[in-house]
This record gives C-alpha cells, structure tokens and sequence, in this order.
C-alpha cells in the first residue's frame, strides 16, 4: 500500500511536469509581457495559432522542429497586432487582447479543418535517460518514472525558467524590462524608447505562447483539433497572477495546474476512492483551474490587493509622455 | 558684447526659441544664455513657458524655430538621450525614479556602458563612491520608495552627475521640500557650480531664487520680460516683471462691517477618514461682511471641517446652520440651494471635472434652473453664452470654452472654480488653501476676489496653511487644534507668535476673544 500510493503520487507530479509545460511557456511569455506594463489577454488565441501553425508545418515539412518555429513565429506576428493597437494607438489593452483571442480561435478553426482528421504526423522526440533507473533506492522510485522519459520540451521547460529568472534580476535588460513596466516615464527620460521595449516583450509574449500551443500539438498531445487549448491560455494569465509576477513561482503554478488537469482521470482510477464509483465528482475537479483563474482576475482588479502582490505599476496604462508620468 | 567672447564664456545659449501647442504659444522667440559656473534662475507665474522652454532644452519638445549653442558649438537635439550625450540633465518636478528599483539601479538606467551581466556588489561599490564624491549622502542598496522626498531628489541628481551631466536643470526643485532640505540642496547646489558645472533653476518663488541665483530670466506669456542680476533687483521689481504690474503682497481692505450670524457651527463631532474622532465639540459662527480664517497644522480637522459644512461627511452630533435653515446631514445640493459656496483643496477632484469642459464645469451649479435649463432639456445657446461671460469676468485664460479643464494651468483653473462659485452670489463662502500652488499673480486675483465677496456681505469661511494669507485676509483668526477651537486671535503680524503656540496645542486656551 505505501509503495502503491508513492508510485501514485510520483506518477501525478511527472504527468504535472509534462501536461504542465505548455502552461509552463505561456506563462513565462505572458509574465515577461506584463512585466512591460502590458496586459495581453491573447493568449489563448496566440497558442492556437502556434499550435496549428507547429502540426501543419510539420505535417507539409516532415520535420517538428521547422514545426516549432513555424509555431513561435505564428505567435510573435499576431502579438504585434496586439503591440499595434496598445502601444502606438494607445487602446485598451483587454479590449484589444480578448479581439486577439477571438482573432486566434477563428483563424484556427478555418484553417485547421484539414488537419482535424490527421493523426501520423512527425512529433518532438522524447528524451529516454535509462541509466536513472540504476541509481541505488531513488532510481527507480523517483528519478526514472520522473524524468526517465520526458519529451524534449519539458527539457526546454525546466532551461527556461533559470535563464528568465535571471535575465530579470540580473542583466541589464532586466533592469529596463523592470523599469518600464513600474515607470515608463524614467525610461524614457534616459532616452530608452519605451514603444520598442514593450514591442519585443509583447513579441516574446506571443513567441513563448506560440511555442506552448506547439508543445501542445507536437508534444503533449500530438494532434489537432479545433479549440484544443480548452481555455489553458486563460489559466496562464492566471497563473502569472497567482505566480505574483516571479518566473519561480510561475513554473510551480504552472507544474501544479499540469498536474490538476490530469488528475480526475488519475483518480478514477483509484477503487478505494469515491471518484470512480462517481465520474461526476472528477468534472468537479477539472473546475479548479478554470475558478482559479477567474478568481486570480479578480485580485487583480482590486487596487489594493495589487500593490501587496507586486503588481507591475504601470501595468494595463499606455504610456503618453508628459501626462503623470506613468 | 562680441561673438567670439560670447562663445568662450557662454555653456549655454539659446536663441529665438518657439515652440506652439494647439492653440497655446508657449515660447515666443525665447533668448537664454548660461554661464560656466553661474545659477540662472528661470522665473514665470503658471503656463509662463519655464517648463516648455526646459523640455526643448531636453530634448523632449521639438522646437518650431530656434537654435542651441553648448559651449559655442550649435547642436540638435532631437531626444532626451541627445540631451544627456551634451551634457545636459534635467531633475523634473515629478521624480523620474522607479520606485520598486534600487538607488544604483535607478542611476545607472539606461547606462550601456554597464556590463551586460550586472554585478551588483561593484555596481553598489561604484554608486556609493560616486555619491561620496559629490558629497550627497545616499544609501546604494536602498529601494527608492523607502527614502523620503529630498533624498530622492538627491538620487536625481546623482544620477545626473552619473550621466555626466554639466547642466543642471532643477524644475520647481523647493516645492516639495522642508526648509531644512532646502537648505540642504543650496548647499549642493553651489557645489556644483563651483565644480564648473552650471545650473539651471526653475522657481516662481521669489525669496528663494534672490537668495540661490546669479541671474534671473523672467518670462511672461512665452516671451522673455526681463534679464536681471539677482543682486541688483529686488522682490517687488521681480514680482513686477513676472506680472506685468505692481504686486501687493498684503492687500489692503476696509474695516469689516459684521452683520448677523450667517454660519452657525453648533457643538459639531464628525470622524475622519479612519474612523477617528477629527472635529470634538467644535463650536463657531461667521457674520455676514466678515473673513474667519482657521489656523492650524495639517490634520487637526480643518478639511474634515470644511467638509461638514458643505454636505461632504456625515456629522456625529451637533448642528450646521445656514442663515437658519439646518443644513446638517443634508445632501450638498441643499447647501447649495441655501446659498453656499466651496472653493475645495482639490481642485481637480473635488473643485472640477476635469476631462469635462470649462463650460460644464462653470455651469454644473447653475444648469438645474431657467435660464440654463427648462424642465429636462438645456438651453445650449444660453449655456454658451454664460459660460462665456463667466471666463471673460473671472479672467480664466483658456482657447475656448469647450476646452477640457483639464488642460488649464493651476492658476486658471482655480479661476474657474471662483467663476462657477462666485457668480451666484454666495451668502457664505468656504475656501479651503485657495491659492496653493498659486503663483504672485493669481494668488493676487483670488485675494481680491474673496475681499470683493466680503464687503458684498457675504461670510467666508478660510482654512490656509499660509499664515501670511491668513493675516492679509481675515478680520479673526480661528485656531484649530485635535479638532477643537483652542483659541481666537485677532489678524495682527504681533500675534504671530501666539498663533504659533496655539497651533502646537501648548499655549493656555484663556487669549481672549477678539470682540469684533
């Protein structure tokens, strides 16, 4: 029974590792974006675009890793249509982000109604590491059925958060991304252009949501079928929320919701539990993120909660030179 | 004066500068030089043209005409990063710090020559020493909204410093400054001219630049009026050229001639804004034909008071009566209807609406009734017509009565709040700080304004924090303390220091009331 309920728990957290990468690059792509000062609630619709544009040049190309690109880059251009109209004509942001979801989710479903149908399409490899299994006790217990045979994108997962966590702190890139989205003002008074800043994160927004949508139908679950993203874009902006702004945070929020999505199905399969006699109680699970996510929006919108989360000051408001500074 | 010896000895010269805005010359064919070493002072009421004339310097305006020179040489300069590259660094009004990064951070922003990688323990290192040299004393590692306004100024200016900047430009650097920091950063200040660099220093009080500048440049209206030596000039020339008339730094009125009580405060309690006791039994009445002015230290209950009196916070306990009719817990409205006027503190959150027009703001007390309205609909024509005798009147200078209020400087928009206010004939008037902020001239025009208002016959109700103002305006002074009424004085410069110990809360309650 211990050993079974180890196995168990081991096998939900790697499930989480893997259906929680995708999570894990949109979140990152929409935290350095925020950072900036600017909200995009595109998203979702930046990764469906960058998961069908990853599944059909894979399937044209044979090769995933064109696939990727195609993907990243299908997310970076529409972003900028978003960094078009929030910071040169200056308009709402989370009119112009929800514009780009629907933009996204409209596209896909003309575009991608060949593909629904294909299944045999070349995917990302997954990374086999055998010889974890023979390191003494925890081998086999813990590393291997962790990481023995994770897909290459939760590789790049586990890479991407170090290297964002110190881009942020401690280069000078960083140092002007912080700036810009705390006060546009002093970036602009040291002559930096805060419209280029907050294009490329606007842009690295799109390109890390595209490359979720690509880790999707490449990796995660390689297929394509109309609306597959099921509204994870919106648990990202969430997480970024609930991860207060700090890519530490955002990859164990973004581990923990990966694993959430999993384990209804994870849990039925347990007879001593009430969730297999009842499949209804799992649909109750699966609310969890989606709740989550509308109660992180909430925090947000209340003036005093977003300073004592750390909030970016500047966030949501185009910047026009001369008015007040922010 | 020759060309050549102008270029040796001149850091700056800017010649026939003019920059237009949307209906608003700002600079009209400006000239201003700066020596090496020198602090010029720039002086000018409100909407002069200072700060314009420092953006173009900054390269954040584009002028329409005009040439700069540094040090002889003529350069372009088309953004705020040219400006630093010349040498030139502004500290503005409000801060260009990021409050959330640390001092160093905030000093070397935008520093490309900082490693890519940054190093914080060196860069903190670098920082301190670089402080240490200027002598202004800083914490590197602190976070910017831990320090207190004058040591973020010093950030400023060591980030300046740090830019190589050998211009200083200090925007209203006093404003938001105790004396002793004042006193602090003329100290620097002359530091820094006796490095070699050259400052150059936006003010519109007058004291401060006669004490602090070698020069002064006064403009009016966008045009440059005069060029003096700050030595060989005195308060009331200045104030004269920066005008355009005499100033009179006391006004000068009638006896008051006091007829009923107008205003009657009765044993009043009222919370602030935490929930705490802010007015304690407070008791006073106002006569019609007589100015009371309420001395004391911010926070002991004055707003909270000027609040009560015009429906703004609910009283605990006590009455409020307007020529007789309770107005206590009353919506404004009925305040209003008795013949109430309120000149608020804020002026842009409570006195206006400011991304309304000038004429819906002048008309917002006055639209309900014929002849601005009939029933339901406004008479547009009509409104028109009043607005624009209204800003005729009160002298509010705006493009057009369709102008958001918004866009109006300081001194013009308070002008329009008095239009709205005044125009109706108050029976008691409330005004709170009315000329803060101000510059000589419309604080002048507000003076006269509220004096014209008392021998009208109608009560005024002043709160200043200005003792100067309070001892020109009122014919008693009130002095509050924790919410109560400690003391009466009459407004006479001997009782000065009476009036001191009474706003502290130490001097016996037992001065007596002024009979009359």
């Amino acid at each position: 029974m211990e050993a079974a309920s180890l196995v168990f728990i081991i096998n939900i957290i790697g499930a989480g590792l893997r259906t929680g990468t995708p999570l894990l690059f949109a979140t990152t792509g929409e935290l350095l974006t925020e950072r900036s000062g600017v909200l995009n609630l595109g998203v979702e619709g930046m990764m469906l675009v960058g998961a069908l544009a990853g599944f059909a040049v894979s399937y044209n190309t044979g090769n995933p890793w064109v696939g990727v690109l195609a993907g990243m880059l299908a997310g970076g251009v529409l972003s900028q249509l978003h960094a078009f109209v929030t910071v040169t004509l200056r308009g709402d942001q989370v009119v112009s982000g929800l514009a780009l979801t629907f933009v996204g989710r409209g596209l896909t479903a003309v575009l991608g109604a060949p593909y629904v149908q294909i299944r045999d399409i070349p995917t990302l490899p997954t990374i086999s590491l055998p010889f974890l299994e023979s390191i003494p006790i925890i081998g086999p217990l813990i590393l291997f059925p962790l990481f023995g045979n994770q897909n290459v994108v939760v590789w790049l997962g586990f890479l991407l958060t170090p290297f964002v966590a110190f881009y942020i702190a401690r280069t000078r890139s960083g140092l002007n991304l912080r700036a810009v989205g705390e006060y546009p003002a002093a970036v602009d008074a040291v002559g930096m252009s805060v419209a280029k800043l907050r294009y490329f994160y606007i842009f690295i927004g799109g390109v890390l949501a595209g490359l979720a949508g690509a880790a999707l139908s490449l990796a995660i679950t390689p297929l394509w079928i109309e609306d597959m993203t099921a509204g994870q874009g919106w648990i990202a902006v969430g997480l970024v929320i609930f991860a207060q702004w700090n890519p530490w945070r955002a990859a164990l929020g973004a581990y923990i919701f990966g694993a959430l999505r999993r384990l209804p199905l994870d849990l039925q399969s347990v007879p001593w539990l009430p969730f297999a006699s009842n499949p209804i109680l799992g649909v109750w699970l699966s609310m969890i993120p989606y709740l989550f996510t509308i109660v992180a929006l909430m925090l947000t919108s209340n003036a005093r909660s977003r300073k004592r989360m750390g909030t970016p000051a500047a966030l949501g408001i185009p910047y026009v030179r001369g008015e007040r500074g922010l | 004066m020759t060309q050549s010896k102008t270029n040796e000895t001149l850091a700056l010269d800017m010649r026939g500068i003019v920059k237009e805005f949307p209906g608003v010359l700002a600079n009209d064919d400006v000239d201003f030089t700066l020596c090496q070493g020198e602090i010029h002072a720039l002086l000018g009421e409100n909407g002069a043209g200072k700060s314009t004339l420092m953006n173009v310097l900054s390269g954040l305006y584009r002028p329409e005409a005009g040439e700069i020179y540094l040090y002889g040489e003529k350069v372009e300069l088309h953004s705020p990063r040219d400006a630093i590259d010349a040498g030139i660094g502004m500290v503005h009004q409000h801060f260009m710090l990021v409050p959330t990064l640390s001092v160093a951070e905030n000093v070397v922003l935008g520093d490309p020559s900082v490693s890519y990688i940054i190093n914080y323990e060196e860069l903190d290192k670098q920082i301190g020493d670089i402080a240490e040299q200027f002598g202004l004393d800083i914490d590197p590692k602190a976070k910017i909204w831990q320090l207190s306004v004058g040591e973020q100024q010093r950030v400023e200016i060591l980030k300046m410093l740090y830019q190589g900047a050998k211009i200083l430009i200090l925007d209203e650097p006093t404003a938001v400054l105790t004396p002793q920091e004042v006193t602090e950063l003329f100290k620097t200040l002359r530091e820094m001219t006796a490095s070699g660099r050259s400052v150059i220093f936006i003010s519109h009080k007058l004291d401060e630049v006669l004490e602090i500048s070698d020069r002064v440049t006064v403009l009016r209206r966008g045009k440059v009026s005069a060029e003096v030596v700050s030595a060989e000039t005195t308060k009331a020339g200045l104030a004269k050229t920066m005008v355009g008339r005499e100033v009179i730094f006391r006004i000068e009125k009638k006896q008051s001639e006091p007829g009923g009580v107008v205003l009657e405060i009765d044993k009043v309690n009222a919370l602030n804004d935490r929930g705490l006791p802010a007015l304690r039994n407070l008791s006073l009445s106002i006569r019609s034909g007589e100015v009371v002015g309420i001395a004391g230290v911010a926070g002991n209950g004055q707003t909270e008071l000027a609040a009560v009196i015009n429906g703004m916070r609910e009283v605990e306990s006590g009455r409020i009566l307007l020529n007789g009719v309770d107005i206590t817990n009353k919506p404004a409205t009925i305040s209003i209807d008795a013949g109430m006027a309120y000149i608020p503190a804020d002026r842009t959150g409570v006195g206006s609406a400011p991304s309304l027009s000038v004429e819906d703001n002048v008309i917002m007390k006055a639209y309900r009734k014929p002849p601005l309205s009939h029933g339901w609909s406004l008479d547009l024509k009509e409104i028109a017509r009043y607005a624009t005798d209204l800003v005729k009147r009160f002298n509010v200078k705006t493009p057009s009565i369709k102008t958001q209020s918004r866009l109006l400087s300081g001194g013009n928009l308070q002008k329009m709040i008095l239009a709205r206010e005044l125009s109706r004939e108050p029976v008691a008037i409330t005004a709170v700080y009315p000329s803060r902020g101000l510059d000589a001239g419309a604080t002048e025009d507000v003076h006269e304004r509220l004096i014209e208002e008392r021998d009208r016959g109608a009560a005024i109700f002043l709160v200043s924090e200005d003792l100067d103002e309070l001892l020109s305006l009122s014919d008693r002074i009130a002095v509050i303390y924790e919410g109560q009424i400690v003391g009466e004085v009459p407004p006479d410069d001997d009782r000065i220091e009476e009036i001191g110990l009474l706003m502290a809360g130490t001097a016996v309650a037992s001065s007596s009331p002024a009979a009359g």
